[in-house]
C-alpha cells in the first residue's frame, strides 16, 4: 500500500518540467466560453488578413488548397490546466503572411461572435501560430472553436481564438476582450502572466 | 479645471455598489435598449463573467475574479441607472 502527500519532501523534484508555474495537467479539454457558440458554416466561412493596403481573403476552399502542417504541442489555459502533447492541424500563419506586408507590428484577431484578442506579430511568425481546422484527427468541433480557430500555444489559452475570422494589423498593441477586462496584455504562461 | 484624483472615487462608489446590481437598469450600446441587469444573459466560464444584452446579445459587463482581487467592465452601457431609496 502507497499513498502521496501532496507538497511533502521532495515532490519538487518530481514536478513536469513542461508544466508552467502555477499550472495543473488536465487529460480532458475543459471548455471556456463567454458566450453562446457560433454555428458558423464553411460555405459561408471566409478568412482575412486586414492591412493599411487592403484585404487579403480566403474562402474553405481556398484555405483548404493552402500547405498544412500537423502541430503537436502543449496548451496552458490561464485557469490553472496545461494539456501536453495535443494534436493539431493547421495553415502556419508564415504561410498566410507570405504575401502581405504591413508597416503595422502587431495584430487583433476577430472572431465570429465578436471576441477579439492581440498578439504582437512577431510572435505569430517564425512557427509559432497556426490556424488550425483539426484537433486529434478530426475537424474542429464548434464548441472547440471550429471551423477554424487561433493556435499560438506559447501564450495562455485565450490567446488561441476561437471561431476566428479576421486577423487585422494595427500600429499599437490594442487590449482586446478579456486583455481589457483584466486579463494580461500580453499572457506569457512562463512568466505567469495572467492578469494585468 | 480642478480635478480630483481617483482616490476621491471611492467613497462614492463604495456606496452604489451597496446597491443590488440586479435591479439597475442600463443602456446597452449596441441596441439602445435600456433594460435591468436581471434581465440579461449571464455567461459563466472559469475565465470570468459576461453579461450580455437579451435584445441584441452585445457584451454590456465583465466580470474576472482571481482570489482577493476582482476586475469589473462594464465597456457595454452607457450609463446605469440606480433607483436610491
Ligand atoms: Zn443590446
Amino acid at each position: 500500500m502507497s499513498f502521496v502527500t501532496r507538497g511533502f519532501g521532495g515532490r519538487s523534484r518530481d514536478r513536469d518540467e513542461r508544466l508552467p508555474p502555477g499550472q495543473t495537467l488536465v487529460h480532458d479539454f475543459p471548455v471556456l466560453s463567454a458566450g453562446p457558440t457560433p454555428e458558423v458554416d464553411t460555405a459561408e466561412w471566409s478568412f482575412t488578413i486586414v492591412t493599411e493596403a487592403g484585404t487579403h481573403r480566403w474562402s474553405w476552399d481556398e484555405f483548404q488548397a493552402l500547405p498544412a502542417e500537423d502541430i503537436a504541442t502543449d496548451i496552458h489555459c490561464v485557469t490553472h490546466w496545461s494539456k501536453l502533447g495535443t494534436s493539431w492541424r493547421g495553415v502556419s500563419l508564415d504561410t498566410l503572411f507570405e504575401d502581405v506586408e504591413s508597416q503595422f507590428d502587431y495584430v487583433m484577431a476577430h472572431s465570429f461572435g465578436g471576441y477579439t484578442t492581440n498578439v504582437p506579430l512577431d510572435e505569430l511568425l517564425d512557427g509559432q501560430a497556426w490556424i488550425a481546422t483539426e484537433f486529434d484527427g478530426e475537424p474542429l468541433d464548434p464548441e472547440h472553436g471550429g471551423p477554424a480557430r487561433l493556435l499560438v500555444p506559447h501564450l495562455y489559452f485565450w490567446k488561441s481564438a476561437k471561431w476566428v475570422r479576421s486577423l487585422v494589423m494595427m500600429p499599437r498593441d490594442d487590449p482586446g476582450f478579456w486583455e481589457q477586462n483584466g486579463y494580461h496584455i500580453h499572457g506569457d504562461p512562463w512568466q505567469e502572466e495572467r492578469y494585468w | 479645471m480642478d480635478h480630483l484624483d481617483g482616490n476621491a472615487l471611492a467613497g462614492p462608489l463604495a456606496d452604489y455598489f451597496t446597491f443590488d446590481v440586479t435591479a439597475a437598469t442600463a443602456r446597452c450600446n449596441g441596441c439602445g435598449e435600456v433594460a435591468e441587469f436581471a434581465r440579461a444573459l449571464v455567461f459563466t466560464s472559469p475565465a470570468g463573467t459576461v453579461v450580455r444584452c437579451a435584445t441584441c446579445e452585445h457584451v454590456l459587463a465583465t466580470l474576472v475574479e482571481a482570489g482577493e482581487r476582482a476586475w469589473l467592465g462594464f465597456s457595454g452601457v452607457s450609463a446605469i441607472e440606480v433607483r436610491r431609496a
